[in-house]
């Protein structure tokens, strides 16, 4: 069970200002149904540029509709510069602490509020968009967004940005990425690599070759194929020549030969020697378990 | 304010009778069972009753029985002991919506060069057999598919399936775990070579379990130490667990036919009411093939965790398969492999009862059910008022 404070729980069980504001200034909207959570923020302005009101409609957690009952309660009477300032931490100290899994629903309310800002900024016809390269596909998180997180809340592990903005939270295939981005950031201050990434080797005996390509397969290309209902099995290894066969899905599929090269072969050259080459085994790819769905 | 239990598939209440039987094993009774002392000596004829009350409840002979530390133990003991002890075979079949301590097993099975083949499930949360034994090759060297899902409560036809596997000459295990002391099972007119029950599940205490293992089958030892167990099994046994399961398990067989008419009489009325007072919301999984204690409903438009909170307020015990309860983001494997839309599943209560539910408690959780899918779905962004 989660330990939530008290604060969290009277704003769970008597959220504030629940419902759409008529004719708002901004409408921010950010999150969907197939995410788990979703919120809907509208707020009016007064003459001065103040905000006099401020609604919400959420769906999710106990935490996100007390995140964003809190949010509406802590803008309320603030100018746009002042409110464009309200950072995710600040959403979270309000409610006296979050626990960490659910950061992320202080991230969502962040997100509707500069999402209604933008809006009303331009008009009220900017909707909310994505900025950046979609890295966390499962979740739809950009490397902006990442980085922003990263930057704003010091986090140093991929299982951090993973509650913060659930990237890397679904298939993980992204979270290689993920830490990418943590060390450009945060560069020096790492000590350990927090998902067990093989490191590149020198030389290499036959056995530390085949354990690092299974290592490879297990860790960096199982994860993501996974996510699309297929899966890899190494077959052998005869010197640079790597033979693995498809499963599931991926036996059927006829990106296949992309995955092979763009997948497969990058990520065992990546972490394990250059000269690698991948081959399909055709003669397992027959058997009649590969060829179901 | 009282509690009201409805998460019996998460684990159950120790019954009196157990406890008692167990009470006095922790100060006055606590010698070791393999001590030459009479003091110590005295509790092997303890364990060797509950050997054959649990013997009793699955229709085997008490030599088949090992006891473990639970669920867990004996699924990883029956999978990795039966694959040690068939070195030439690489193959392991199970299913989609295993319980983690199988499908985990499996999957890190995998990173050690095994194939895994994991059967999907239809909407209902079905297995096509067909497709089972399409996949049973040479190579197989087991198949592991539960006895009743721990989230829908859906039975699978084990018995079918044990048979057809035997057929091929391939290890069965089921993990029993949910459907022991629910469902009737008689082991010795059944096919299944491995079976994993829990005690916690059944009214015994946490920490004690049982891997069946029908005689004549070869798996090497998970544990290594004493010869405790007849050296299948290496560790000072749990006495006071074991005989504590003993107790339930003969309990159970004395149940289980209450179990199947009151429990599932309160069920159904449970969950009729509930479909019916609650608009845009849906049963999961297999109607007809299914634990007479479990019911797994949607409601669309919110989310699981809060509708437990919700409940929890009025001391309600219930589970979910939303993401935000486990701490995962994704929502129940279970459910998404019956191809449930995500937007349900998140929205997924799990209510599971045991025989010590009352009428008045499902009443109670009937007329508050409504309540709180309305509150929360005023809240909704996806609800128009």
């Amino acid at each position: 069970m989660w330990e939530y404070t008290d604060k969290l729980k009277d704003h769970f069980f008597n959220p504030r200002n629940v419902g759409e504001i008529e004719d708002p200034d901004g409408v921010g909207e950010v999150g969907s149904l197939a995410c788990g959570d979703a919120l809907k923020l509208t707020f009016k302005l007064d003459a001065n540029g103040r905000i006099t009101d401020a609604k919400f409609k959420t769906f999710g957690c106990a935490s996100a509709i007390a995140t964003s009952s809190v949010l509406t309660e802590m803008i309320k009477g603030l100018t746009l510069d002042e409110a464009t300032k309200v950072t995710n931490k600040d959403i979270a100290e309000y409610l006296g602490g979050l626990p960490e899994q659910k950061m992320h629903c202080s991230v969502m309310g962040r997100e509707a509020l500069e999402a209604a800002i933008e809006n009303y900024k331009s008009g009220g016809k900017k909707k909310h968009e994505l900025e950046g390269n979609v890295i966390c596909t499962c979740f739809g998180v950009t490397d902006k967004e990442i980085e922003r997180v990263i930057r704003e809340n010091n986090l140093t592990m991929v299982e951090e940005v993973t509650n913060y903005c659930k990237a890397g939270g679904g298939c993980g295939g992204c979270q290689g990425e993920i830490e990418k981005i943590i060390e450009k950031i945060q560069g020096d201050i790492i000590t350990e690599s927090p998902v067990s990434t093989p490191l590149r080797a020198g030389k290499l005996t036959n056995i530390q070759k085949i354990q690092l390509i299974q290592q490879t397969i297990n860790e960096q290309i199982r994860p993501a194929l996974r996510a699309h209902g297929g899966n890899i099995e190494l077959i052998d290894v005869e010197g640079n020549k790597v033979v693995v066969a498809f499963r599931g899905m991926c036996a059927q599929c006829r990106l296949a030969d992309f995955t092979m090269k763009d997948v497969v072969e990058a990520k065992l050259r990546e972490f394990v020697s250059e000269q690698l080459f991948v081959e399909e085994d055709k003669e397992s790819a027959q058997q009649p378990h590969n060829h179901r769905e | 304010m009282r509690t009201i239990y409805f998460d019996n598939n998460a684990t159950t209440k120790v019954a009196e009778q157990v406890f008692e039987e167990m009470e006095p094993l922790f100060c006055e009774l606590y010698g070791n069972p393999s001590s030459m002392h009479t003091f110590g000596g005295q509790m092997g004829r303890r364990i060797r009753q509950a050997r054959e009350q649990v013997a009793g409840l699955l229709g085997c002979e008490p030599s088949e029985i090992i006891f473990t530390s639970g669920g867990t133990e004996s699924d990883n003991a029956a999978i990795k002991g039966t694959l040690a002890a068939l070195p030439h075979k690489r193959k392991i079949i199970t299913t989609r919506v295993e319980h983690p301590a199988v499908l985990t097993v499996c999957r890190e099975l995998e990173n050690h060069g095994y194939t895994v083949v994991e059967l999907p499930v239809g909407k209902q949360g079905r297995l096509d057999l067909a497709e089972l034994e399409e996949q049973i090759d040479d190579d197989t060297a087991l198949v592991t598919i539960m006895y009743a899902n721990n989230e829908t409560g859906v039975v699978f036809p084990i018995e079918k399936i044990a048979d057809l596997v035997a057929d091929r000459g391939v290890i069965f295990h089921t993990d029993a775990v949910q459907a022991i002391g629910k469902i009737p099972l008689d082991l010795s007119k059944s096919n299944i070579d491995l079976l994993s029950l829990s005690g916690h599940k059944l009214h015994a205490p946490k920490g004690v379990g049982v891997l069946y293992v029908r005689k004549g089958t070869r798996i090497s030892p998970f544990m290594f130490g004493g010869h405790q167990e007849a050296g299948r099994r290496a560790g000072t046994e749990n006495v006071p667990g074991i005989v504590g399961l003993g107790k339930a398990c003969e309990l159970a067989a004395k149940n289980i036919e209450q179990e199947n008419n009151k429990v599932k009489k309160l069920r159904d009325k449970l969950e009729k009411a509930i479909l019916e007072n609650c608009p845009d919301s849906r049963l999961n999984g297999d109607k007809e093939n299914r634990l007479p204690n479990t019911t797994n409903i949607s409601f669309e438009y919110i989310e699981g965790e809060a509708i437990l909170l919700m409940l929890d307020k009025y001391g309600i015990c219930a589970s979910s398969g939303s993401a935000c309860t486990s701490g995962s983001l994704e929502p129940s494997h279970v459910l998404r492999a019956m191809g449930i839309p995500f937007t349900a599943a998140h929205g997924s209560i799990r209510f599971s009862l045991s025989r010590y539910n009352t009428e008045e408690e499902v009443d109670y959780t009937i007329e508050k059910m409504p309540g709180i899918v309305n509150q929360l779905r005023e809240l909704s962004p996806f609800v128009a008022t």
